[in-house]
Formats: C-alpha cells, sequence, structure tokens
C-alpha cells in the first residue's frame, strides 16, 4: 500500500518535468490519435442514429432527428432478435461465470494431475478459429439429433467463453494472498465458508469482468451463431441478413444503447473497484 | 529450568512430541523439522527464534493445523489435535502479512471468528468493543484495512485473532514490516497485552532483539532443531552452542587449551601475563581443548595493564573504533585467535578510551567467560 502511494507521489512529482521533454508533444498526439482510432467508428454509428433518412438506406446524413429513438422496438422481427440476443447473452455470463469462475480458482489456487492440460484446453479454446469451432459444433449437433435454436447457440456461446472467464479469474486469484484463506480457516471458518465469506466477494471484480466479457463475446457473435442458430435469428444475424436490404436507423439506436449500457457499466464497475487513499 | 508463568497445575497449553516434518523438494527429501519435543506452559511468552529456513514457521503451522506433522503427536491443552483441521483447533494465528479480509472493515474482521462461533450479536458486540479498546483501536471500527496504517492493520489482525480467547495466539513475524520505532513501540504494546488477557504467545521471529526483550523462554533453532530452550537471560550469558553464541547478539569466542585447574576455574594461557579464567565443571581437566565466549559489554578496555589478580587479562592493538551513540565499539586484536569486540558504555567517558594503533589491555570476570558445549 505505501509502495503505491510513493509511486504514486513520484508520477506527481515527475509529470511537469516530463512534458517539457520533446518527447511530451509527441505522446501527445499519438495519444490521441489512437483515441480517435477506437473511437470513431462507434461516434459514427451513434451519430447515424440520429440522422433523418427518409427510406431503409442509412449511409448519408439528411439531417438531425430523434425520430428513430421513439419507435426503436418499431421493427418487430429486429425487437425479437434483441430479445433473443440480450437473453442468450445473459445466460452465457451468468453460467459461462459460473462454470469459468470455478475453473479459473482451480487453476490459480492448486496444482493438481492435468491441471496443465485444462490451461492448454482453455488457450486452445481461445485462440482456435471461429469457423472451425462453428462448424464442428454444426456437425455435433446435427449428429447427436439436437434441435438447432436459442438453446444450442447459448451452449455454444457458453462453450468458448467460459475459457475468457477463467483465464481472468485465475489471474486474480494468483495475486490473492494464501493467508487470508488460512486465516478465515483459522477463525473457524470451514471451506465452504471461506469461499463464499472471503474468497469470492475478493475476486468478485474479476468475476464481473469476465463475465461481462462473455456477454459482450456472446451478444455480438455472428459465425459461430450462423452455424448453430437454425431458424432463430439473434441481433448481429439479423442485421447481416438486412444489409442487403440497407439498414434501418434503428440498428444504430440499439447499437447505441447496448453501447451506452457497457460504458455505464464499466464505468461502475470501475469506480467501485478503485482504491481508496489510506489514511494518514 | 522450568521458568514459564506455569498458572495451571494441569497440562502444558502446547505439547509437541517427537514431532518431525519432511518436504519433499525437487525430488529430494528436506528435513524441515527433526523429531521435535517442546512443552509449552500455559500463559508463557514462548518464542522460537532463528534465521530463516530453520524449521520455526513449519513449527508454528503445525500448531495452527496448516502442515500435518510426518511424525509425532502435537496437543493442545493435553488433546492430541495432530489431525485436526485449523478451524477446529482452539489456537488463533497473526499472520506476518496480517492477512486481514480487504472487503470487511475492522470490526467485521474482529468479529468474524465469533460469528463462526455462532456467539450472539450483542455478546459479538461487547467482546469486540472489549478487545478493540485493549489494542487501542477504539474509534477505527467502520475503516475498511487499506484505510489504516501499518500499526492499524497490525492491531486488526491482532484483536481478530485475540478476541476469541484461543488457547494460544500464534504470532509469526508479526512486526517484521514495520520500521523500527513502530516496532519497538509495538513489542512493548504486545507485552502489556499479553498480561491483560493472560493468554499463551508464541512468537515466532528472526530477530533476536524482539525474542529477548518480550520473552518468557525462547527456543532457538538451527536446521529444523532446538539448539537451545531457555529464559532470554540463560540464552544470552550463557550459549550452548557456537551457533546460539553468534546468532544472539555479539559474542567473542575464543580457543584455547586448559592449563590449569584450580577449583572450579581453568586457565587458558595465551602468553606473557595473558590468560582467560573460565568457570569449568569438575570433568574439565588439563590438556582439554575449550571454547569460550565472552559477551563484547562485559569486557574492560585499559591503556595500563590491570592489577586485579583474579581477572581475565589479555593485550592486543585497536584496529577499529566505532561510535554507536550510547556506546562506542572497539575492535581489538589480540593473540587469542580472531579479534575481539569490545562495547563501551558512553556512560562516563566523553572521549574514546583509546584509537586506532594503540596497545591496550582487556580484562573481565571469570563468570563472564563461558564455556561452549560442555
Amino acid at each position: 500500500m505505501t509502495q503505491v502511494l510513493e509511486e504514486e507521489e513520484t508520477a506527481v512529482v515527475a509529470a511537469p518535468r516530463r512534458s517539457r521533454l520533446t518527447g511530451g508533444r509527441a505522446l501527445h498526439i499519438y495519444t490521441w490519435i489512437v483515441i480517435g482510432w477506437l473511437t470513431l467508428p462507434v461516434l459514427v454509428m451513434i451519430l447515424f442514429g440520429f440522422n433523418d433518412t427518409p427510406g431503409r438506406y442509412n449511409q448519408t446524413w439528411e439531417g438531425f432527428t430523434l425520430k428513430w429513438y421513439g419507435q426503436v422496438f418499431a421493427l418487430d422481427e429486429l425487437t425479437k432478435a434483441l430479445v433473443i440476443s440480450l437473453l442468450v447473452a445473459v445466460a452465457t455470463a451468468v453460467v459461462a461465470g459460473a462454470l469459468g469462475t470455478g475453473i479459473g480458482y482451480a487453476l490459480g489456487r492448486y496444482r493438481f494431475r492435468g491441471s496443465g492440460t485444462v490451461n492448454l484446453i482453455m488457450f486452445a479454446t481461445m485462440s482456435s478459429p471461429e469457423l472451425v469451432m462453428g462448424a464442428s459444433l454444426l456437425t455435433l449437433f446435427v449428429s447427436l439429433g439436437v434441435g438447432l435454436g436459442a438453446v444450442t447457440i447459448t451452449i455454444a456461446h457458453i462453450m468458448f467463453s467460459i475459457s475468457f472467464v477463467a483465464v481472468v479469474v485465475r489471474a486474480r486469484v494468483l495475486t490473492l494472498d494464501r493467508s487470508v484463506e488460512e486465516a478465515a480457516a483459522d477463525l473457524g471458518a470451514n471451506a465452504w465458508t471461506t469461499f463464499w465469506r472471503i474468497t469470492f466477494p475478493i475476486i468478485m471484480p474479476a468475476v464481473m469482468s469476465g463475465m461481462l466479457l462473455a456477454f459482450a463475446l456472446s451478444i455480438d457473435d455472428f459465425v459461430v451463431s450462423n452455424f448453430t442458430a437454425g431458424t432463430t435469428t439473434t441481433f448481429p444475424l439479423w442485421i447481416w441478413g438486412a444489409t442487403r436490404v440497407g439498414l434501418p436507423p434503428q440498428v444504430n439506436v440499439m447499437g447505441t444503447l447496448i453501447f451506452l449500457g457497457g460504458v455505464l457499466i464499466a464505468v461502475v464497475t470501475s469506480i467501485r473497484s478503485r482504491p481508496r487513499r489510506p489514511a494518514a | 529450568m522450568t521458568t514459564g508463568v506455569d498458572q495451571d497445575p494441569g497440562h502444558p497449553a502446547i505439547e509437541l512430541a517427537g514431532v518431525h516434518k519432511d518436504y519433499l523438494s525437487h525430488g529430494e527429501t528436506v528435513q524441515a523439522v527433526r523429531r521435535m519435543d517442546l512443552s509449552i506452559a500455559q500463559g508463557e511468552f514462548f518464542s522460537l527464534l532463528g534465521p530463516s529456513g530453520c524449521g520455526k514457521t513449519t513449527t508454528m503451522r503445525m500448531i495452527a493445523g496448516f502442515e500435518e506433522p510426518t511424525g509425532g503427536t502435537v496437543f493442545l491443552d493435553g488433546r492430541d489435535v495432530t489431525r485436526v483441521s485449523p478451524n477446529k483447533r482452539d489456537v488463533n494465528m497473526v499472520f506476518q502479512s496480517y492477512a486481514l479480509f480487504p472487503h470487511l472493515t475492522a470490526y467485521q474482521n474482529v468479529a468474524f471468528g465469533l460469528e463462526r462461533k455462532k456467539v450472539d450479536k450483542a455478546e459479538i458486540r461487547r467482546r469486540a468493543g472489549e478487545i478493540m479498546e485493549i489494542v487501542s483501536l477504539t474509534g477505527m471500527e467502520k475503516r475498511a484495512p487499506r484505510e489504516m496504517s501499518g500499526g492499524q492493520q497490525q492491531r486488526v489482525a491482532l484483536a481478530r485473532a485475540l478476541v476469541n480467547r484461543p488457547r494460544a495466539l500464534l504470532l509469526d513475524e508479526p512486526l517484521g514490516a514495520l520500521d523500527l520505532k513502530l516496532r519497538q513501540q509495538m513489542q512493548v504494546e504486545l507485552k502489556r497485552i499479553q498480561r491483560e488477557v493472560g493468554i499463551t504467545f508464541v512468537y515466532v521471529t528472526h530477530d533476536q532483539g524482539e525474542a529477548l526483550t518480550m520473552s518468557d523462554r525462547i527456543a532457538v533453532m538451527e536446521a529444523g532443531r532446538i539448539d537451545q530452550l531457555g529464559t532470554p537471560r540463560e540464552i544470552y550469558e550463557r550459549p550452548a552452542t557456537r551457533f546460539v553464541a553468534g546468532f544472539i547478539g555479539t559474542s567473542n569466542l575464543l580457543d584455547g587449551t586448559v592449563e590449569s585447574v584450580s577449583g572450579d576455574v581453568a586457565v587458558l594461557s595465551y602468553g606473557e601475563g595473558e590468560r582467560v579464567l573460565v568457570p569449568v565443571s569438575a570433568a574439565t581437566g588439563v590438556g582439554d581443548a575449550l571454547e569460550v565466549s565472552v559477551r563484547p559489554e562485559k569486557i574492560d578496555l585499559a591503556q595500563d595493564a590491570p592489577t586485579g589478580a583474579g581477572l581475565s587479562v589479555l593485550s592486543g592493538v585497536v584496529t577499529e573504533v566505532v561510535y554507536h551513540g550510547t556506546s562506542t565499539n572497539y575492535t581489538v586484536k589480540t593473540s587469542a585467535g580472531p579479534d575481539l569486540v569490545i562495547f563501551d558504555q558512553n556512560a562516563y567517558s566523553a572521549e574514546d578510551l583509546a584509537g586506532p594503533g594503540d596497545r591496550v589491555y582487556l580484562s573481565w570476570s571469570p563468570q563472564h567467560s563461558y564455556p561452549i558445549g560442555v
């Protein structure tokens, strides 16, 4: 804790000196280029949600309007697709969150027979091409005779998000002071109480990040969903289908709302997990 | 030899019988603790002292239940707890890193143990309040650990353990993370708290000063074994092994051969007028080799030859003088072996007794020579 404080203080002292160097200006410009690069597409999406376009084509700026926000759920098919996507994403986040936390905790805390293999499988899942994964999932479901739909999409999404949750949780568990759990045991807590009263609250931010990641991966997944959806249409699948006949501005509005939701959660999370300064 | 505060005539608070711990490290068996027998009395402040890797922490973790002994038995209050898990043992531990629960307030940390025992809310409030007052944390109840200083966190860790009124409190280098001033203050405080609550303290440390100031008894450990067990005074004044002599404080070690024995004092001679007198048992005879330990503060340093007859006397040349504030340390080269170190209290002398290159005489009473390993 004191070390962090010292570093902060050093940074404060060093900051004005560094900006006087010639490198400071270049860093400034570079930083803004990166920020622009990252946010420009999002800004365009948000902007065209306010485009007063007459038809289904939303590629040229026709003037400002708020009417699409009023008619955001006017297209039944699109609304239905969004609802399915949200349900699938929430289910994915919850199930992958629970399973991934278990795996991540086990990998971070214990060395056991096969832990190396589990690690390997996790990274293999994360790095394997989505096309391959989607195609093989389709083969699997068909050969098992499982009807394709929201359930198979969810199963597929859980399958590829678990690794992400596990990796995030594992990283947190590795930095967790083991003696904190020993202290709980020392004070009379059994393994169950120790996990739920002590360990879980401490690794909670990592579990949340993992679940958000799973949610984000699920809600805009196209490739795997396309293979496993059958006749069901998710939000990304609907948009893909619609692009052939032009995208309605509602898509931009929904995109904007999803984006704002994500930003909101990220901001809340970062405020809640920000360490407060210790009292002098 | 028993110098503990043995109030309870019944069982010792903690007893280890032939306790042994082997580790497998890179395919090789490492003996962390070797067949240790140890008995710690009720209400005693007992220290396990030794360098890192001597097995002191492993010993403590076997008492707490975090390590299972490879062999032997651990008794708490006369009950065999060797296979009992830590959450079912009536001892509590203060961890080196404090191991506070970061998401709970100071009060919630302290209340955690009592909540596990299903003590009722009002009683928890009363006992937690009481113990937080003893460790001077009143008013800090709602603070999170990260909002507290190192010293305050240390007190929370202490209160969290003590509030359960354990049969024994185990402390694993609890002051290691504090700065010197705070550490000294906490040493006094810990001793006061221990007297106030009357609980057996087992204190693990590598800091000999800490062990000497606080303990009723000390076990000095080396390589998984207890080298010496005794009161701070016994350990300091009469180190049993060369290791103890070197580890506790500074020691001058002299090798010599017994030239004559008169009564219970042997004389080692080092030349014209130079001799060391050592109290010995009847078993020591002329011609025996002896290793003698002399503490630096026991030796008088003077420019003139001492006149007393019954003194150990050596002469030599000062090679170094270091001023330490409360004392001045002299290093003197003699014919008796390695250079001797002498601490001279700066109580009277405003100036150094001698400077580098000066020929000086060293003298001390026979009772300050202590034969090692006899």
